[in-house]
Formats: C-alpha cells, structure tokens, sequence
C-alpha cells in the first residue's frame, strides 16, 4: 500500500500516561496507589463472596482485607473491603462492584470514618507477667493461657493492631489471626439501599437495644 | 453430548428424581395450553415463550433432557440442533447481533456446559445478547463430582453478566426470564441459568412471571443535563472534531441518531471494528475504522483530533494502541451506558453515561445553543475535514495484482461486496481473511457485520453464519472464512445443509494460519513454528460431501462466476478460494504501537 512514511506524517504534540490519562509529555505524573474502604451491601445468597473476590483477582484489584457477614435484614450481608490502588483503580473497583448483579449498594467511607479490626496473638508463655503488661497497653485480653502459649485478643484500629502486633512480638509469636477491617461511616450516614424496586420490608422497628459496646 | 449412563444414583436407592422422573414420563399432564405448567421444565419453556424467544440453538444431553421434553410440546419454539456445543453458542451470539434479542443457546451439563463458554465469552467480550441453558445433575449430586457435573457457575461466572444457579421448580421459569430480561438490559451481554436435572423434573403449577431484570439492575438512559451541555460546547469549540462510532451505537439501534447527528455538525466518522455498518462507508464523512489493521485515514484523524465524541466503545486495545499515544491532543467526550467504561482504559474528559439513542438527541438539542453561545459553527471545521479528504486520498486502501502471482484475497472480497445485495450479511472468522473482509468489503447498515471482535475466536465463521441467517432468513448471508479458522468449526456445515440454509461460505485459503505467520514474518524473524498447513482438505470436495455445494476458486477471470454460481445456489455452498499465500495485511499498527505510526507496507513495519 502507497502512502507517505511514518516520519513524514502530522503528528500530535501531546501524550497521555499510562492510566489514559492526558499530561504534560515533560512531567511524568501518575496517581500513587492509596488505601480505599469500600462499604458495600450484597443480597444475602450463595456464591456472592465468590463473585465479589473472582471480580477483584481477574481485574488485578489489590485486595487489603475483605470481611463479610449478616446485616439487620436476613436478606442482605456487608462486605468491607479494604483494597489499595491509584485513584482510577479505586474508580474501576467500585463501578465494577456495582455491575454485579448480587450487589445492592457500594460507597466508599470516608477516611475517618470508624474502623476496628480484632487480632488474636499467641506467643510463648515464657514471660507471662511481660505479655500481660503489653497486652495491658492495648487494652487486650487474654482469651487463653497454658503452659505453653498465652493468647491476647486485641481490639481497634489498624494503626493500633499493627502497632499491638510489633509489641508482641518481643514473645516469640506462634501465630497471628487477623479479621481484617470492620467500619462504618460516623454521624447519621449510612449506606443505601439502591435497589430499584425495594422489596417490603417487614422490619421496619429498630432492632431491640443491644447492650452498649466498649 | 449424549449420554453414557443416566444421572441418576444407582439402582436400588430411590430418590427424589427418580420420583419425579416418573411423574414427568408417565404422567399425562403435559402443558397443552399456554398458561399452566407442571414441570419445572415447562416452566423454563414457557418462560422462553413469554420472553418473545423464538429460535434455540443446542445439543441434547442427559442433564438437559428434562427441558428438551418440554420443548417436544412448543409450538411457539424451534430448536436447532449444532454439531456441537461451541457452534451452538455461537449461532445463538450471531443471531443475538443480527435480531437485536438474546440469541438462547442450550446445552447438557459437564462438556455440554464447557463447550458453550468459548462462545459465551465471545458474547460478553462484544456486549452480545444471549441466554444459555445448561443441565446441571441433580441437586443432591451436586458437588460430589457426579457424571457429567462441572461447576458451571463457577467456570461461566467471569464471562456472563450473571449466571444463576436454579434451585427451586417453582422459581425457575422466572429466573430463566430474568435471565433473559439481563441479557438484554443496559449494556448487553450473555447469561446463564444452570439447571439441575431434578429442578426441571420437580412438579409446579407456578407459571412464571413477566421476564423482569434482577431489581439491583438499574441502567441509566438519559444523561446529566449539565454534562451534555458542557460536552457540546467542548465540541463547538474544537476545531478538529471526530466521531468515535462502536458497537453500542448499533446495540442501541443508534444508527440514525448518529448519521443525523454527523451529517447536521459535519463531523468526520471514524468506527471501531464492532462499530462498523453504524455509519455508511461510502459517506464522504465517513473514514471507515480505526485500530491495528483500520484504515489509514480512520488512524490519523484519532491521532489527530482535538476533540472525540466516541460512543458506545470501551478502548479495546486493539483500537487504541498504546494508550500513551491514542488521540493524546484530544478532548474526549465518552458517552457510553456503562459507568465502568467511563475512564477504564483511557480518561473522559466529557463522561456522558446513558443510553446513546437517548444522549445522541439531548447532544443534537444541545448543539445549536453551544455554536451560539461560542459564536462558532460546522463551517469552522472544514479545514479539518479537508485534511481528513486528504488522508483519504493519501493512505488509500489499494493492494496490487501482478499477473504472475496468485489471487489477492482482497479482490475476492472486493467482487463480492459489488455483486452482494446492499444489505448483505457478513460473517467471519478470526484473522487474516477477517482483516480483509472487513477493509474491502463496503458496509452501509448496522447489523450486516457480524464477527468475533473482543475474543477473537477462530471458528467463528461457519455457525455464526447459520445464526445469521435463521435471525434474518430474507437476507443475503456470506461468510468469509479462513482454512484455519474453517477447519475449527467446519462440522456445523451440516446443520447448514440440514436446515437448508441458503449461505455462502468463502474460504481465503492460504494453507496456513496466516494472522500468525505475519506475525512470525515480523517479530519473529520469519520463524514460523506451527503456522503453516503442510496439507489441508479441499474445502470444495469436503462441501460437497457435507451436502453443500463446492466451487474452487483460483484465478481472477473466473471470480465474477464463480461468486454468481455460489450465490445462485439455492443452499449452503462452499467457495475454495485459493489465494496468495503471500500476501499479509496492511496497514498495520504493530500491537502497543502509535497509532499514527501505522506501517503500510513490511517496508514501513520495519522502520517504526
């Protein structure tokens, strides 16, 4: 085929980086990953946390932690999914997330928004009177002891947990066993349900008071 | 697939299913009107019924039994049986494309299942309508690794918009219309509902309800008023201004709105390859498609612009190239239905999220008030278009046919397209020949393109064709195929004959995988391992003894006739059309490459 030859044709001044996005050709920019909390309700069935966790490892999303469990409404149960990815990636993952037929409703927290995470630590119980001191510091509890291991649940923010799991591991740590984060947004937000027709809700009452957490 | 033993447990246990299987066999309490059920099986029928299907493509097997049973009484319902589950699939992908509605597709459970997901995940890669049925053992097998029993959720979940696993008689025909009601929705695309033998055997009275999508399933349709108006006044205010057509516009039976639109702004049209036929190629606008092997022209003006206005493609990378250097000057308008497309592979400045039908009018309402208010008009591009004039004369799509070589494949196609009804269908396989089919041959409706674009999947062709033709039976069909690509799928030529389908098939034949073999040609040093046929059928003969009718093809004097003689052909027939197996596809943006760097000819490739 006849035509002029790549260098002699117009070209564009221009460039994008690699995300697609439009930038200056001299300055190279591109979004540092950062750590996204997304809050999301799903129809309470079978095969939900498969879809959800298949989605996030085909499109390559990094996953933090993902927890999942029952809501007030037996038809539907929260996943908090912590993942860590440059702006676009955060974009992708809720817009994604949103397609899946099983789920109702996706938000990402806002960064104070409350967020606690439990670890149980077992160490040596060489030192018994040195763990409980450290798991003092964190407000732990010791939730078992032999003669060999003591183990110490810990309670709190990922800072902290982190924080209470370099502490401890002065004791020879056997193992560590993390749930991974569970949060919600403070003040009266909460999450909506966006499904287009919202079936009748029987439960309209509050939920009896539960006893008042720590 | 059939069946070498029954899935059912062994003799002596008695269970559920078996149960039911009596009930079902022996009982006279078959659905003879259109509003009662007993099975769950009827109930699937019937659902398919109520959901305005009309054609099923499949193969029987023994989980599915069940559901073919009822089918023996629909009237309302034809099945086609295909050779083979992969080309039921794809037939029912096909007439998806063609019709506009979910193509359904059926299959046993286990290798029935497996089989169809080539053509499911073609169907999601290309946003295709289409449902898939696939028998599943009984519920209390499940998960035991009983005969036959894949986890068809688990393999298809990737590739559908959803795939439902049926657990109740009562609820399965209602599933099977959401399903169907999905796979039609918003952004198009294939599902599936798995269907346990017992399920579909079980008793019900529950007719099922309006095929009605899932209620967490909510498409937008017309876009934010404000982000329409600011994207018109970015188009108004460029001076090199281009349309991106893809697939959605033909998915959203936009076509019109964007040759309104395009004729009314004077907006040159570039399409993606699965957008081909939402513009006519022969409109002085048009600049036919873009990508690795589009045109020339197309490949400069994205390069180019200062302003894309693409609907309905999500910036395959097979269009974009490297996305470093795709359209970098541009402001890009994205209107699409799908939010997750929106900045996926390359950033919107202007996301427009809808229906593009619908935002196609609110943007051609929203144009004459922006030209107003910047004092600009259409007139303002015509620089742009003139050079857009240029580049079409500069980059034409030609190819040379010295006498002492063989058949150039594009003047097969090139013939063809002259002596093919204007709105001729056209399917294909994957690669070389597709290339050519879709460069020379001259597409002016939406619909008349009917390929495998995303997935790339050879063997495309031949059931494609067959799914074409049933969805449009007044319709020219041809489908040009080539020798690898035909051999991959080549048995369902006797459903074509069977159901006396009035298809032409062509087959470039190179005696190689020839997509491959450039590719070897160019990045490989000329290796070429595994890419060439050290001997292939003659496609005439092998035709003819399908039931078709076979015509070799190989020199130009007798292209004219032979393509008359074939197309004459009251029936399936088959063109051997030997061509030079020389002869590569230009021009060429090597994969990742710039855009507007595209190579003409091996010369060129070796220089960028």
């Amino acid at each position: 085929m006849d035509g002029p030859h790549p260098d002699d044709r117009m070209r564009p001044a221009g460039r994008r980086n690699s995300q697609g996005i439009r930038i200056d050709p001299e300055a190279e920019a591109t979004h540092r990953p950062r750590k996204a909390v997304l809050s999301t309700l799903v129809n309470h069935e079978p095969g939900v946390l498969a879809e959800v966790s298949g989605l996030f490892s085909r499109r390559q999303f990094n996953i933090e932690s993902l927890t999942v469990g029952a809501t007030d409404d037996d038809e539907v149960a929260r996943m908090t999914i912590v993942i860590e990815e440059p702006e676009p990636g955060i974009e992708q993952a809720k817009k994604q997330l949103r397609k899946l037929v099983p789920v109702i409703s996706v938000e990402e927290l806002k960064p104070e928004a409350v967020q606690r995470e439990l670890v149980l630590v077992k160490v040596s119980a060489e030192l018994p009177d040195d763990v409980n001191a450290v798991a003092d510091m964190y407000d732990g509890n010791v939730v078992d002891a032999s003669p060999e291991t003591i183990t110490v649940e810990v309670t709190g923010s990922q800072q902290k947990i982190e924080a209470a799991v370099a502490a401890f591991d002065q004791f020879d740590v056997q193992e560590v066993v993390r749930t991974g984060a569970a949060a919600v947004e403070r003040g009266a937000d909460v999450l909506e349900d966006t499904r287009r027709k919202t079936t009748e809700v029987s439960d309209t009452a509050a939920t009896p008071e539960t006893a008042t957490d720590d | 697939m059939n069946e070498q033993t029954p899935v059912s447990p062994p003799d002596g246990e008695t269970t559920d299913a078996d149960e039911q299987t009596t009930t079902a066999v022996e009982g006279d309490n078959h659905a003879t009107t259109n509003d009662t059920v007993t099975t769950g099986a009827e109930s699937v029928v019937a659902a398919l019924e109520q959901a305005g299907a009309e054609t099923l493509f499949g193969v029987q097997g023994g989980a599915i039994m069940p559901v073919y049973d009822a089918l023996y009484d629909s009237e309302e319902l034809t099945h086609i049986t295909m050779a083979h589950e992969q080309g039921a699939s794809h037939a029912a992908d096909a007439y998806g494309i063609v019709s506009g509605e979910p193509g359904v597709c059926l299959a046993t459970s286990g290798p029935g299942a497996t089989n169809l997901v080539t053509g499911i995940a073609d169907a999601s890669m290309d946003s295709d309508p289409m449902i898939a049925l696939t028998g599943q053992v009984p519920t209390n097998f499940v998960g035991n690794d009983a005969f036959q029993e894949t986890d068809t959720v688990g393999v298809t979940q990737p590739v559908t918009k959803h795939s439902y696993f049926a657990d109740d008689s009562d609820t399965v025909g209602t599933e099977v219309g959401e399903a169907f009601a999905l796979a039609d929705a918003g952004r198009q695309g294939p599902t599936l509902v798995d269907l346990p033998k017992d399920v579909t055997q079980g008793e019900t009275d529950e007719f099922p309800g309006d095929p009605e999508t899932p209620d967490t399933d909510n498409p937008p349709t017309t876009a934010d008023e404000a982000a329409v108006d600011s994207a018109a006044a970015a188009l108004a205010e460029s001076e090199k201004p281009v349309i991106l057509a893809g697939g959605g516009v033909i998915k959203a039976d936009a076509s019109d709105e964007l040759r309104q639109f395009a004729r009314e702004y004077e907006v040159p049209v570039v399409t993606t390859m699965p957008g081909i036929g939402s513009f006519p190629e022969d409109h002085e606008l048009s600049l036919e498609w873009a990508g690795m092997h589009g045109t020339g022209y197309a490949n400069m003006a994205v390069t180019n612009t200062d302003c894309m206005l693409a609907i309905g493609t999500r910036f395959d990378d097979r269009l974009t190239g490297g996305v470093e250097t795709f359209a970098p000057d541009a402001e890009i308008l994205h209107l699409d239905i799908d939010p997750a497309e929106i900045s996926k592979n390359v950033e919107a400045d202007y996301p427009l999220i809808g229906d593009a039908k619908q935002v196609l009018r609110q943007l051609d309402d929203a144009m004459p008030v922006a030209y107003e208010a910047l004092d600009t008009s259409p007139a303002d591009y015509e620089t742009w278009r003139d050079q857009c004039a240029e580049w079409k004369d500069e980059y034409e799509m030609s190819y040379d046919m010295p006498e002492d070589e063989p058949l150039k494949p594009q003047y097969v196609v090139e013939r063809f397209s002259e002596l093919a009804d204007d709105d001729a269908i056209v399917t294909t396989g994957v690669g070389q020949h597709q290339m050519w089919a879709s460069q020379f041959w001259t597409f002016t409706e939406p619909r008349t393109w009917v390929s495998s674009h995303g997935l790339g999947t050879m063997g495309y062709g031949v059931p494609s064709a067959i799914g074409a033709k049933i969805a449009a039976p007044d319709t020219e069909v041809v489908c040009f195929d080539g020798d690898g690509s035909f051999l991959m799928t080549v048995q369902e030529l006797s459903v074509a004959v069977r159901e006396d389908l009035d298809v032409t098939y062509v087959v470039l034949n190179n005696e190689a995988v020839g997509m491959v073999r450039q590719w070897q040609d160019g990045f490989y040093e000329g290796r070429r391992m595994a890419s060439e046929y050290p001997w292939i059928p003659q496609f005439d003969m092998l035709a003819e003894a399908f039931g078709a009718r076979g015509f070799r093809l190989e020199d130009y004097e007798s292209v004219d006739e032979v393509i008359r003689k074939a197309r004459s052909y009251d029936g399936p027939s088959v063109v051997d059309a030997i061509i030079d197996p020389a002869e590569n596809v230009y021009p060429m943006v090597p994969s990742g490459g710039d855009n507007g760097l595209f190579a003409l000819n091996g010369d060129q490739l070796g220089d960028i």
